[in-house]
């Protein structure tokens, strides 16, 4: 068993309205910088135990698809790296 | 109290971590007769019931999103259950997302496009009478509260017209007269949409218990929750 950690990008799908992304761009402009877009997402870090890197990976997708993502609005990479 | 009460009179109400209407709930239901049988979160089989609610609240926090957490909490698999067998589930607020969430209901909420929490007293048009109600037919409209930050509705990409088909869309955001159009949408969900339909499943953003008397603002959540219950309702009631 090896212990992986496993990195999600969880953020709202293109097209799907960012609020707190827009909120933010507004204040961006207020401040003087010149963005053009802010779209805000969740980092999720999870540690797992697996026997290899293909079976963590395998866990770790099943986790994004099952809760830690909504398919409906939502989309997600995962990075799995050994600790 | 009339016999069709009688058959119905079990209601399950699931508190989770972080639900807070779940006594407004309890009220509601006794005051039409009915017995509330509160159901803690982690339960993994029901007692005998008639029907089931998941009431408002923030369970969980909100954390991850709202509904996400409770919609993996142990008693869901038995709520599963008994919605595939034909029992009445009702979601208010929280509990519409905690079942849009689990799957029970097409689509999920977001949150509000301007940011904010909205808490005021809304107009929603009857759009589709769901399976097993009476006493509401399309083209009535209630005046009902919402309360909440994550309730613009959504659905995938392609998935609207058919919602609108098969008659889930149930509760259509409108104006004090029954028309929906853009200016009656308080939370930018799409067509409007406070609530979905599907099978003996059913789902809204606005708080019916909260609304069980005209000194509350409306009575229009009594009357929805009589129609729930497949009682006719009467006027004065």
């Amino acid at each position: 068993m090896t212990t992986y950690r496993a990195s999600f990008y969880v953020g709202l799908k293109e097209g799907v309205l960012d609020p707190a992304g827009q909120a933010t761009l507004q204040v961006l402009h207020q401040m003087g910088f010149s963005a053009t877009e802010v779209r805000i997402g969740k980092w999720i870090q999870v540690m797992i135990d697996a026997e290899d890197v293909v079976r963590a990976q395998a866990i770790a997708e099943e986790m994004g698809h099952r809760i830690l993502a909504n398919p409906v609005m939502e989309t997600f990479d995962v990075t799995v790296t050994p600790v | 109290m009339t016999r069709s009460m009688d058959a119905q009179r079990e209601v399950g109400i699931v508190v989770f971590p972080g639900s807070n209407c779940d006594q407004d709930t309890i009220k509601a239901v006794r005051e039409l007769g009915a017995t509330p049988r509160v159901l803690d979160y982690r339960l993994t089989e029901l007692p005998p019931l008639d029907r089931l609610i998941l009431p408002g609240g923030f369970s969980y926090g909100d954390y991850l999103r709202s509904g996400a957490l409770a919609a993996a909490a142990p008693i869901m698999d038995a709520v599963d259950e008994a919605a595939l067998l034909g029992m009445p589930v009702l979601g208010i607020c929280n509990g519409f997302q905690i079942l849009c969430e689990r799957g029970l209901l097409p689509g999920a909420l977001l949150p509000n496009p301007h940011g904010t929490f909205i808490s005021q007293l809304e107009t929603v048009r009857v759009t589709a009478v769901p399976s097993g109600f009476s006493g509401l037919a399309v083209g009535d409209h209630l005046a009902l509260p919402i309360a909440h930050h994550e309730g613009s509705y959504r659905i995938a990409e392609g998935q609207l017209h058919a919602l609108f088909e098969q008659g889930q869309v149930f509760l259509q955001y409108s104006d004090p007269d029954g028309a929906v159009h853009a200016l009656t949408n308080p939370n930018g969900s799409v067509a409007n949409i406070a609530g979905i339909a599907s099978g003996s499943v059913v789902g809204l953003m606005p708080h019916p218990e909260r609304a069980m008397a005209e000194y509350l603002g409306s009575a229009d959540g009594r009357r929805f929750l009589q129609a729930w219950f497949g009682q006719k309702g009467s006027p004065g009631c």
